[in-house]
């Protein structure tokens, strides 16, 4: 197996960031590939929550909506809604959140609510969902999104998800819980904020690009880590495990549904 | 607890201008009820729901709502509800007034709806712009520790309707696999629609299990297949499939209204919809 693509890099990334046993709060896309590729390889015993209510759960094939049959046949329990929102996530019970957004600045705040003004918006994005929640709550959270200068941007359309807000101690002063952002993973390579500012910085690239090629995607001028670590390309293992993940999930996602006579 | 056909059911209980909340999170969602409610050319509803999905999409589309409270209105994992952002985007095919929320604070409006609570209350919407574009998101400090926290006023329905698996003839029903905020829902309205996969003689013991008493329920509408294109977990699958087709049908105003007419408002009924489905064009 040779060659690879971006999306697949993305995702692998992404799961080699989670570790054994993690309590993990999933959102449906590629968080929810990357965390079940984690589990299907070196995090066998990672917990999966979506916030259907569905905990511990082991998809054989990725759901399509956060809340499909295969989600609950594979779960552990399935708790109402409320429970997962307020006794799990408030409670401080998840370790990751993963988060995706239209938009992010440099801080780390998201925007998946609109763009444009919110009254007269120019694109109406789906909203919030679980999202303020997590990145309030969450130990920490991953943002996994593909970059261009229209997603990452100087200043967000309208402030949906709490990153670091306005950098600094800011979100210190805020009643989130969470630690906030950890890593923001792109299709170039990961982005980590950096100790004091709380800035986005360019810290890991993926094997086949360059610092300019980020530089471009991104809205804002971009800062590089001192030490710019290069990126494993995906294993054997790895490659195989997605590809065959996902043909698994596009076959059960084309299977007619036959209702009771 | 009465048993009521779904035309007799959505007469009585949704008219025109109501507070209606169709819930059920990705499973058990009331088609069958919302394509009822689109034939009786219901006008002015507020419709409520987490996640309006296709079935608001739908009802948005035809008209019948002015008025939206929800949390996440995508079609989950395929993009857009196009309907939901015409109506917001370009007033089609009139204005949507939007209430907007996280889950989170959607949950805690239904369980204290539920509890007959004023408000609900969490450590919620930090740094949040939804706090400023909805004025009913407020906070209050908490008397024991001076803490800010957000608040949201309870959310209480004229009526929700639940689609569910089963009900017996008192009008006891269960549900089981995912069940979102539904019994919360069910609890905060003042009455309380449920369509069935089955009516049966006796409930089995469902330790656990979602079960809403019958004096909980104001009717019981026998309708098989009635969460479809979304699923009832036991009975049938969720048609991803149909989800990813509805992108299309939904993108463009025309395509819409033709599959509507066609396939709801042609239909006397749910059977004769989902009959509509295998015919060919």
């Amino acid at each position: 197996m040779t060659g690879w693509t971006r999306d697949e890099m993305m995702t692998i990334a992404a799961a080699r960031m989670l570790w054994d046993g993690c309590v993990c709060f999933v959102g449906i896309g590629l968080p929810s590939a990357a965390c079940n590729l984690a589990r299907l390889t070196y995090a066998p015993d990672i917990v999966l929550i979506y916030e259907s209510g569905t905990i511990g759960t082991r998809p054989d094939v990725l759901p399509l909506s956060i809340g499909d049959g295969e989600l609950a046949e594979t779960a552990a329990c399935v708790v109402p809604l409320p429970e997962i929102f307020s006794y799990y996530l408030q409670g401080g019970r998840v370790d990751v959140g993963f988060l995706g957004a239209a938009q992010i600045d440099r801080f780390g705040n998201l925007n998946s609510t609109v763009i444009g003004p919110y009254d007269a918006p120019h694109t109406r994005l789906p909203g919030a969902g679980g999202a303020p929640e997590i990145a309030a709550h969450a130990r920490q959270t991953f943002v996994v999104m593909k970059a261009s200068p229209r997603s990452f941007v100087s200043k967000l359309d309208f402030y949906t998800s709490a990153g670091f807000l306005g950098g600094g101690s800011a979100r210190e002063a805020t009643s989130a819980r969470g630690g906030g952002p950890k890593a923001v993973v792109t299709d170039f390579g990961i982005l980590t904020p950096a100790e004091d500012s709380r800035e986005l910085t360019l810290t890991a690239l993926f094997p086949d690009t360059t610092v300019e090629a980020a530089r471009a995607a991104v809205g804002w001028q971009l800062a590089l880590a001192d030490e710019l670590e290069i990126l494993d390309p995906p294993t054997p293992n790895e490659l195989a495990t997605l590809r065959a993940l996902n043909e698994r999930t596009s076959e059960a996602h084309r299977r007619p549904v036959e209702l009771p006579a | 607890m009465e048993h009521l056909s779904l035309r007799q059911a959505v007469e009585r209980f949704v008219p025109s201008g109501a507070r209606v909340a169709l819930e059920g999170f990705t499973h058990l969602i009331p088609f069958a009820a919302g394509h009822e409610i689109i034939r009786q050319q219901r006008r002015d509803l507020h419709l409520i729901r987490m996640t309006p999905d296709l079935i608001y999409d739908q009802m948005i589309g035809m008209g019948c709502a002015a008025r939206l409270t929800f949390s996440w209105g995508g079609n989950p994992g395929v993009g857009s509800l196009h309907r939901l952002r015409d109506a917001v985007e370009h007033g089609w095919p009139r204005p949507l007034e939007l209430d907007e929320h996280s889950h989170a604070g959607m949950a805690a409006a239904y369980c204290a709806g539920a509890a007959r609570l004023p408000f609900g209350v969490l450590r919620g919407y930090v740094g949040a712009d939804l706090v400023t574009v909805n004025p009913a998101i407020r906070s209050i400090t908490c008397p024991y520790t001076g803490e800010e926290l957000a608040t949201v006023p309870a959310i209480n329905p004229d009526v929700t309707i639940l689609h569910a698996q089963r009900a017996d003839r008192k009008g006891n029903v269960a549900i089981h696999g995912i069940v979102g905020a539904q019994r919360e829902a069910a609890l905060a309205a003042t009455a309380l629609v449920v369509t069935v996969e089955e009516i049966v003689d006796e409930l089995p013991p469902a330790m656990n299990s979602v079960v809403l008493p019958h004096w909980l329920v104001s009717a019981v509408v026998h309708c098989p297949g009635g969460a479809y294109p979304s699923y009832a977990q036991g009975c049938y699958a969720r048609d991803n499939s149909f989800y990813q087709q509805w992108d299309a049908i939904a993108r463009d105003r025309a395509s819409f209204t033709e599959w509507m007419e066609r396939h709801v408002l042609a239909r006397p009924d749910h059977k004769s919809f989902l009959a509509s489905l295998g015919e060919a064009a």
